[in-house]
């Protein structure tokens, strides 16, 4: 019988791989992530210019970008209906009979669906790469590398959100609308929509760039373009405080440790209080 | 000291009490029936012995107070819940989570899954939802039974068996002479022959605490005669089984029943209740048979 806390995470991620590797949520979403790129490989966006990207760059701003889009929604919608569509299922009640730990059983999970996430997204990028090598394109590698640190810190924060608003919504409904609210505040508060707002409404540009700082969604996008195009002329007069305050190497590594920080820090949250409540 | 000492436990939804200040001692060896209505508490009880829900009060497993959800005590106990859940996962990965998370013996799940006749590894890469209703409560109660658990807590467990896996069931359950039980079960008789204890919720507290093995003690026997309406084939050999002695062309029986086997006999006559047009069963007859 598992006995150390060790085995016991091992024994539920294992656990949770083979059931969500079966589960359609997980086919749709890596048909997506692997179709997207192979559709962008289709259709020559590699071959077309824009703003001076070419070749395997042109093609890895485009798929991070429409990913940023897709990845963040499936990962809360999906994960924000796990834990309370198996307590309302009774899943839990028959699981949570077996002796293993509440911090394995969550953490097990955590961890199996944060792999089950990144996969798809590795493939993607492990097949532009592939693909740049046929074509002759030169490999960007340090930019391949720095987005899938991008994705998996985008990841791991919503994972964690996903994880906390699961373990606090009494329904599965409650936790759809919760997970859709919240990540259209952050599609909201991205540069182009809320906060040109504010800046026209003459906000104090501080709490306005505090703003876009601590949205995940604005640090992968700015990340993501700060590695294209190092001055950020993409991205207006902001770049200046982005610049001045952070650096490239700093906003980069801004942009992988917060969100990162910050889904774990959602996800222990939610072990919390998936502890201190009734668990069924 | 019990296996179980429960000291004023009380679980609260909002402000209804489901559970209000019950106490109860469950003894190692103790069989015990939990019958009640639906709304009684039966499956609250359940849930906060396994450590599902918070309360108040006091759960001590062999006299030590245990933390809400304690894995160690849980070890000891094996579950089969009233509804199987849709886990999505193949049959085999349950079997081995359960072979590696709580200690199920391999070979033991497949010499009780034959029994319950379940063939293992015909099933063993469909997804557990996937089976029927029976397969699935078979399946849940293979491994709550090769489990070397102190304690067993069956909620319903017989409510999606076809009669025959219910009476392998029953007899499997029968087989475990190692361990406590605790069952939940609306039919009493189903499992009267199980139990040595039967224990009635009304409104989360217990308002019958019967020990029939104090009543119906072993060795001692009462006098039961049967009249029936007319002759029937099936249930006549059925009361020649327990020794009785036909005469009026099958229509009248008598025999002694041991008294620790009151409660099972009495669940024969229950599935016969409609042919029957008399019945003594005279307790003042204490004799040896």
């Amino acid at each position: 019988m598992t006995s150390s806390p060790r085995a016991s995470l091992g024994l539920m991620f294992r656990l949770e791989l083979t059931e969500s590797l079966r589960s359609r949520w997980f086919h749709f979403y890596s048909v997506v992530l692997i179709g997207l790129m192979l559709l962008l490989i289709l259709t020559g966006v590699s071959e077309s210019r824009v703003l001076g990207f070419t070749g395997l760059s042109r093609l890895l701003v485009t798929y991070i970008q429409i990913a940023m889009a897709v990845l963040p929604l499936f990962i809360i919608v999906v994960t924000a209906r796990s834990m309370v569509g198996d307590r309302e299922a009774g899943n839990l009640e028959y699981m949570l009979a077996f002796p293993v730990s509440l911090s394995a059983w969550f953490w097990g999970r955590f961890f199996a669906r944060l792999v089950l996430i990144l996969t798809p997204v590795l493939i993607a990028l492990a097949i532009a790469a592939a693909y740049g090598a046929v074509k002759g394109h030169e490999i960007p590698w340090n930019h391949v590398m720095l987005y899938a640190g991008l994705v998996a810190a985008l990841s791991t924060c919503f994972l964690g959100l996903g994880f906390l608003l699961s373990t606090i919504s009494r329904s599965t409904e409650v936790a759809l609308g919760a997970s859709m609210v919240i990540w259209l505040l952050l599609v909201a508060l991205l540069d182009l929509l809320l906060l040109s707002i504010m800046i026209r409404s003459q906000f104090p540009p501080e709490y306005v760039v505090g703003i876009a700082l601590a949205n995940p969604l604005q640090s992968f996008r700015t990340a993501s373009m700060i590695l294209f195009d190092p001055q950020l002329i993409l991205l207006g007069p902001a770049s200046y405080v982005i610049l001045d305050a952070f650096g490239v190497v700093g906003y980069v590594v801004w942009a992988m440790v917060y969100p990162t920080i910050l889904g774990l820090l959602f996800a222990a949250l939610g072990y919390w209080r998936f502890k201190k409540t009734d668990l069924v | 000291m019990g296996l179980i000492d429960i000291n004023g436990l009380t679980k609260r939804f909002e402000k209804r009490a489901v559970l209000d200040e019950l106490t109860l001692s469950i003894n190692a060896g103790d069989r015990i029936a939990l019958i009640g209505s639906n709304g009684a508490g039966k499956t609250t009880l359940f849930r906060c012995l396994l450590g599902h829900y918070r309360y108040q009060g006091n759960v001590q497993f062999e006299g030590a107070r245990t933390a809400r959800r304690d894995v160690g005590t849980l070890a000891r106990i094996a579950f089969v819940p009233q509804l199987p859940p849709p886990l999505r996962l193949p049959v085999g990965d349950l079997l081995r989570f359960a072979e590696k998370g709580a200690g199920a013996s391999a070979a033991g799940m497949q010499e009780i899954a034959g029994k319950m006749g379940i063939d293992l590894d015909e099933i063993r890469n469909r997804p557990f939802y996937r089976l029927s209703g029976g397969q699935k409560q078979k399946i849940l109660v293979t491994v709550a039974l090769a489990r070397d658990a102190d304690l067993l807590i069956f909620d319903e467990p017989a409510a999606n068996l076809d009669p025959a896996a219910r009476a392998v069931f029953i007899d499997l359950l029968a087989e475990r002479k190692d361990c406590s039980m605790l069952i939940a079960s609306h039919r009493l008789e189903e499992v009267a022959s199980l139990v040595n204890r039967v224990i009635e919720l009304d409104r989360g507290a217990v308002v019958l605490d019967d020990s029939v093995v104090d009543r119906l003690k072993a060795g001692v026997f009462r006098q039961c005669r049967i009249g029936l309406a007319s002759a029937h084939p099936t249930f006549g050999a059925a009361l020649l089984d327990w020794g009785f002695t036909e005469t009026d062309e099958g229509r009248q029986y008598a025999g002694k029943i041991p008294a620790a086997d009151t409660l099972r006999f009495l669940g024969l006559l229950s599935r016969y209740a409609s042919l029957i047009e008399h019945l003594s069963l005279d307790t003042s007859d204490t004799g040896k048979g």
